[in-house]
């Protein structure tokens, strides 16, 4: 018996074995992502060790696998996004799947109808995974229960993201090697956003504990029902919090004026080089993005050696890649 | 349940192999050595340390994993939900000669796996297969280049091995 096995490696062997014990135990079974309220803890964090081993496809010479070979994918995006569509696209191709980009603009019919009007045209086409994005909270659920494809929920209405929570608690994990006990802040338009969402049911699952920070008006009603604590003040809470994930302001969706003006809002909830004189040293800063610099964040906070901003795109692909995956496995078992 | 390798039988197989290794590749050129998750890693491992000290120069090792290569992942008979774990390969596979490690070459599936997703990540001088356990059933034209013990065991039957680092104990065995 060798006698030359260091302990790093020693211990890293049992992490593998133990891991390798639990997993067999474990098996995924759904073949739709729509959000992550749904989910357990248990399947969120076997989609993010999941994730771990496709980290590399990006980096290495041939940046291809063929898991999803001969399999479609569709891009069905009735909303704007660069970041979220072109990294499932580039996932789903890293993984030998065809993709096929479906640009629907709104129409006058009303969006129910036109969604599962579109979706059995796609049937017709015979695709195995469709990636949706749609303003109307509960169209990725809709889509599910109308197609016999596996079904990816890329955002919708005020409702969920979930890759983007995936991608978020993936990147907090990654450096800070767990999300127990870490208190996590995010700030701004959380009344108009799914990224809040699917980051609150991820984090919160995973054991961490988050506050949501912003304006009264733009605080989401009933949030007393939500596994969260709300601050109106990002002074009170710069100081506590390990990581701080900063949203956009969405103007597209702001009806109103939820506040007096830009300025006003940068001056009290932007993060700016003077706040971040007084978090913690190792605080992490994120940002869905895209980011309007100047407002939510100043671009020295954004550019500085907190951010993790394009670390979070990076893992999206990795995320997004261990999703497709999954969900195809869960379909191909069912047969 | 029947003992076939106990655990010096299994240190002086890894010796054999490892002496053939050597006799058999060019001195001028460099070997690395890759296991097949997850006890395929354990036995490259030991062979790297092996294979370092009596050549004098280092010969590294890394891990593959080939459950994105499997052919039986969109297959219904495809049983066992396979988990994607990391490959961890520190070095660069071009122009080595590459000593792929498995604990049971068996149907050669695995081995056809490997070789694809060991391709993707460059191109080796020449990759040869190393295994601790020859069983008969081959269903794909592949060989093992160092096999260490040939085992007869009928369809039914499987053959497993045991090391110390992953199961606490040293053996292989038929059952």
């Amino acid at each position: 018996m060798s006698k030359r096995i260091d302990s790093f490696t020693h211990k890293r062997i049992h992490e593998i074995m133990a891991l390798k014990r639990k997993s067999k135990q474990f098996k995924w079974q759904r073949k739709h992502l729509l959000g992550l309220r749904e989910l357990s803890a248990e399947e969120i964090i076997y989609i993010l060790d999941t994730a771990k081993g496709f980290e590399q496809i990006s980096t290495r010479s041939v940046k291809k696998a063929p898991p999803l070979r001969g399999k479609v994918v569709v891009n069905l995006f009735f909303e704007d996004s660069t970041r979220t569509r072109n990294s499932f696209a580039l996932a789903a191709s890293r993984l030998s799947a065809d993709v096929i980009e479906f640009t629907e603009k709104a129409s006058s019919v009303s969006k129910g109808e036109t969604l599962l009007d579109t979706a059995r045209n796609l049937e017709a086409m015979g695709i195995d995974i469709v990636v949706i994005r749609h303003g109307a909270g509960g169209a990725s659920k809709l889509l599910s229960r109308n197609i016999n494809a596996c079904v990816i929920n890329a955002g919708d209405g005020f409702c969920e993201h979930p890759t983007q929570g995936l991608l978020d608690v993936y990147t907090i994990r990654k450096i800070k090697g767990t999300l127990e006990g870490l208190k996590i802040a995010i700030v701004g338009d959380i009344a108009h956003s799914r990224v809040a969402r699917s980051d609150m049911w991820a984090m919160t699952k995973l054991g961490a504990e988050v506050i949501f920070v912003g304006p009264p008006t733009l605080m989401p009603t009933q949030l007393s029902r939500l596994p969260v604590s709300v601050s109106y003040s990002l002074d009170e809470v710069i100081e506590k919090v390990d990581v701080i994930n900063m949203l956009r302001i969405q103007f597209e969706r702001l009806g109103g004026n939820p506040f007096p003006s830009v300025r006003e809002y940068s001056h009290y909830f932007g993060l700016t080089v003077e706040r971040m004189k007084r978090a913690k040293p190792d605080i992490m800063v994120m940002h869905p993005g895209p980011i309007n610099r100047g407002l939510e964040m100043e671009s020295e906070v954004a550019d500085g050696q907190n951010s993790v901003i394009l670390e979070q795109v990076t893992n999206g692909l990795a995320v997004r890649m261990a999703v497709l995956f999954l969900v195809n496995q869960a379909a191909a078992q069912r047969h | 349940m029947k003992v076939i390798l106990n655990s010096e039988q299994i240190e002086q197989i890894l010796k054999d192999l490892a002496g053939r290794i050597i006799s058999e590749s060019p001195r001028e050129l460099d070997i690395a050595v890759i296991g097949i998750r997850s006890r395929g890693e354990i036995l490259a491992q030991r062979l790297s340390g092996r294979l370092t000290r009596q050549l004098g120069k280092d010969v590294p090792y890394g891990t593959l994993d080939i459950t994105l290569y499997r052919d039986d992942l969109n297959s219904p008979q495809g049983t066992a939900q396979p988990q994607v774990r990391t490959t961890e390969i520190g070095f660069d596979v071009d122009d080595k000669i590459i000593i792929l490690v498995d604990d049971v070459l068996y149907t050669g599936r695995s081995a056809r796996a490997a070789m694809d997703a060991l391709i993707d990540l460059g191109r080796p001088r020449a990759i040869k297969l190393a295994v601790l356990v020859d069983r008969v059933g081959r269903e794909f034209p592949i060989q093992a280049d160092y096999a260490g013990y040939k085992a007869d065991a009928a369809p039914g039957e499987l053959v497993q091995v045991f090391l110390s680092e992953s199961d606490g104990k040293e053996e292989v065995v038929i059952e």
